[in-house]
């Protein structure tokens, strides 16, 4: 079941970079294997977050301060683009990032984060960028807001944004519902859809 | 009341709807169900937890290709490898799924096995926890990634629920250049229209130059739709789909496969269908396609030179392209032609099909390896390689230097240990040359399998139209 969204102000760190992939919110080693949700925060943007070495990167915003304590991320085109993995959303989560503004996202990753909790707000690139810019000017002492039920993003500055989402898509945020539940409740319809399905297209169904 | 005609999305999309959920969104009923050993046994052991049964275990089939090694006998595989492996076999076997374990005829990376065992068919909606589903497309099939809770979702329900995305219709005029393959027509579309072009659409492939590819061409250019953005990238299935299908494992039979075919010949879009976005490629134009950056969209025909950020205008664009010269140790402005490579990848889910193999085989004949370079081929099933063994592809490539490998993922993900060292340059036939995909700080040039051979042997990038017999 998914953790509930409503409202949030909190710190938020600019990622600019456009096309910030999967594989670089985590890599394919760090999320191998069916005990890694725990684990992975720390694994988080790890090509960028850390030197071949293993030290922090100082250059990478969110090993400064106060970017460390984000909760909100600004991201730049596409994030989240690539691979399907559920991982890199569970390795932003367990970092504490419960909100992503950005101008667009990889799909399969735009539907993962409200799976999760984790809601991913789309707003108009030119709004993207002043939000960046105020949060840089501020250097990062600004808060944002991010409020689901108004369907608004407050600048630090106090400028609003209402952003639009999909109305099934917020009602699952706002009450963490469980999808599997819900669908599970329709099962005379799944099961009914199957039978008549039977007919019309025989080879879809083998024997069960 | 829309008058338009309908797409071959619509077409397929509405014969799975169960109900509506709200305006845009819908139930849709999910025929095949792939699983792999990332991460197939994970939902079925989060269901278990639940005590939710498997809703249709018959819909869903399962393969190990992500995490066990391409070595001969699979030596090498990392532990993690083998637990994942040793949960996927209790994990079905207890729900009573059908498993198409090592070394038998089935088994191989999830989406060459599909097409080549007859599940994936025309029509069909079918998912797999892994982005690159939309390779089925190449069949007319609706086939799209999805995360691991829709994976658990899918389980429990065989169904999933979908925003009903916006249509592109992508239309490839003309014939095939000498040397220029499915991969660069694809590559080359990324190139014109970026790596988030996609995004929130189903793209249909159209035009000549698809009517006259061979399926297997057709799924590689529909694996590639998710690198342009698009979750689902498919193909009106037509004469050429049904002799592909007919007579393979799963595919319907006798009767059955007559009113299967009837069915299946009605999946077009009508004439007068209308699309959200047209984009026309003029396939006299491409010439063989590579990579220098770190996003599928940084390509370039091999004849290009590297971009010079001091080029353009735009501060982000200049910003990124910065950033992928740096990570990729490329000089602005140069020849990519000529760059020294350590790698070379044959294989994934892209292009590593009988035919891709038999492209490549054609080039290696009679020639050597650079040395210096490993070059590795990895075929895309156990039926794959038992073919190109018949046909003595394997000799050809071991003669001419190359590694011939176990089928599996391997290097195009790295997810069983098989990098490419940090800082050494690959050329490889796969999907992604983003930052670390081959392993922490290698470097990856996407290119068709001709390509990568003539890099094998130039010990450089080199365009293979120099090469091709």
């Amino acid at each position: 079941m998914a953790q509930a969204f409503t409202k949030l102000t909190a710190i938020a760190a600019p990622i600019m970079r456009t096309n910030v992939d999967t594989d670089v919110i985590i890599s394919i080693n760090r999320m191998i294997g069916n005990s890694v949700r725990g684990h992975l925060g720390k694994w988080a943007f790890g090509s960028l977050r850390y030197l071949p070495d293993g030290s922090d990167n100082p250059e990478f915003i969110l090993n400064r301060e106060p970017y460390r304590a984000a909760e909100i991320l600004v991201t730049g085109p596409n994030f989240g683009c690539g691979s399907s993995r559920e991982a890199a959303v569970w390795s932003l989560q367990e970092m504490g990032i419960r909100a992503i503004i950005g101008s667009g996202f990889g799909d399969i990753f735009f539907a993962n984060c409200f799976q999760n909790g984790i809601l991913p707000v789309v707003l108009d690139k030119a709004v993207i960028d002043s939000l960046a810019s105020e949060i840089e000017a501020s250097q990062g002492a600004g808060r944002l807001s991010v409020d689901l039920v108004e369907q608004t993003v407050t600048s630090p500055s106090g400028t609003r944004h209402v952003f639009e989402i999909d109305p099934r898509r917020r009602a699952g945020l706002l009450e963490g519902l469980d999808e599997i539940s819900l669908t599970l409740r329709r099962d005379q319809e799944i099961r009914a859809f199957q039978a008549s399905d039977r007919d019309a297209r025989p080879w879809i169904h083998f024997a069960g | 009341m829309d008058t338009h005609g309908r797409t071959l999305l619509a077409k397929i999309w509405d014969q799975h709807v169960i109900a509506a959920v709200s305006d845009d969104t819908d139930l849709l009923h999910v025929d095949r169900h792939l699983l792999h050993d990332l991460g197939g046994s994970r939902g079925l052991i989060d269901l278990k937890s639940r005590n939710i049964p498997v809703h249709n275990p018959e819909l869903t089939f399962a393969t190990p290709d992500h995490a066990i090694s391409t070595a001969s006998a699979r030596a090498g595989t990392i532990k993690t490898g083998w637990e994942l492996l040793a949960a996927l076999r209790t994990e079905t076997s207890a729900s009573g799924i059908r498993l198409f374990d090592l070394d038998q005829p089935g088994q191989g990376i999830v989406h060459v096995i599909g097409p080549e065992l007859g599940l994936s068919l025309p029509g069909c909606l079918i998912v797999c926890g892994d982005s690159h589903t939309c390779t089925h497309g190449g069949l007319g099939a609706l086939a799209f990634g999805i995360g691991s809770s829709e994976l658990t979702h899918v389980l429990a329900t065989q169904t999933i629920i979908q925003r009903r995305p916006k249509t592109m219709r992508v239309t490839f005029d003309g014939k095939l250049p000498f040397g220029v393959t499915a991969k660069d027509l694809i590559l080359a579309l990324i190139g014109h229209v970026g790596a988030a072009g996609g995004t929130g659409y189903a793209v249909e492939y159209a035009g000549s130059a698809i009517r006259d590819m061979p399926i297997e061409g057709r799924l590689t250019i529909c694996n590639l739709s998710v690198e342009l953005g698009a979750k689902m990238g498919l193909i009106a299935p037509d004469q050429t789909t049904f002799d592909y299908i007919r007579g393979r494992p799963y595919a319907p039979q006798g009767e059955m496969w007559e009113r299967a075919v009837a069915a299946w010949r009605t999946l077009r879009s009508d004439s007068d269908a209308m699309f959200d976005r047209e984009v026309t490629i003029d396939v006299a134009t491409i010439i063989p396609q590579i990579t220098w950056g770190t996003s599928p969209e940084h390509v370039l025909g091999v004849d290009g030179r590297i971009p010079d950020p001091a080029d353009i205008a735009d501060p982000a664009r200049r910003g990124a392209i910065e950033i992928a010269l740096d990570y990729m140790g490329l000089k602005p402005g140069a020849p990519i032609a000529g760059t020294k490579v350590d790698w070379v990848f044959i294989g994934s889910c892209t292009n590593s099909r009988l035919s891709d193999l038999r492209a490549a085989a054609e080039v290696a004949r009679g020639r050597k390896v650079a040395p210096g370079v490993r070059a590795w081929v990895v075929p895309g099933s156990e039926t794959v390689k038992r073919d190109a063994v018949a046909e003595g592809l394997d000799k050809i490539f071991t003669e001419a230097g190359f590694e011939w490998r176990e089928p599996g993922c391997s290097m195009c993900l790295a997810a069983n240990g098989e990098t490419v060292p940090p800082g050494q340059r690959s050329v490889s036939t796969s999907n992604r040359n983003f930052i670390g995909r081959q392993g922490p700080r290698a470097r990856t040039h996407l290119a068709s399998p001709a390509m990568a051979v003539a890099a094998a042997i130039s010990g450089a990038i080199a365009d293979v139209r120099t090469m091709e017999r």
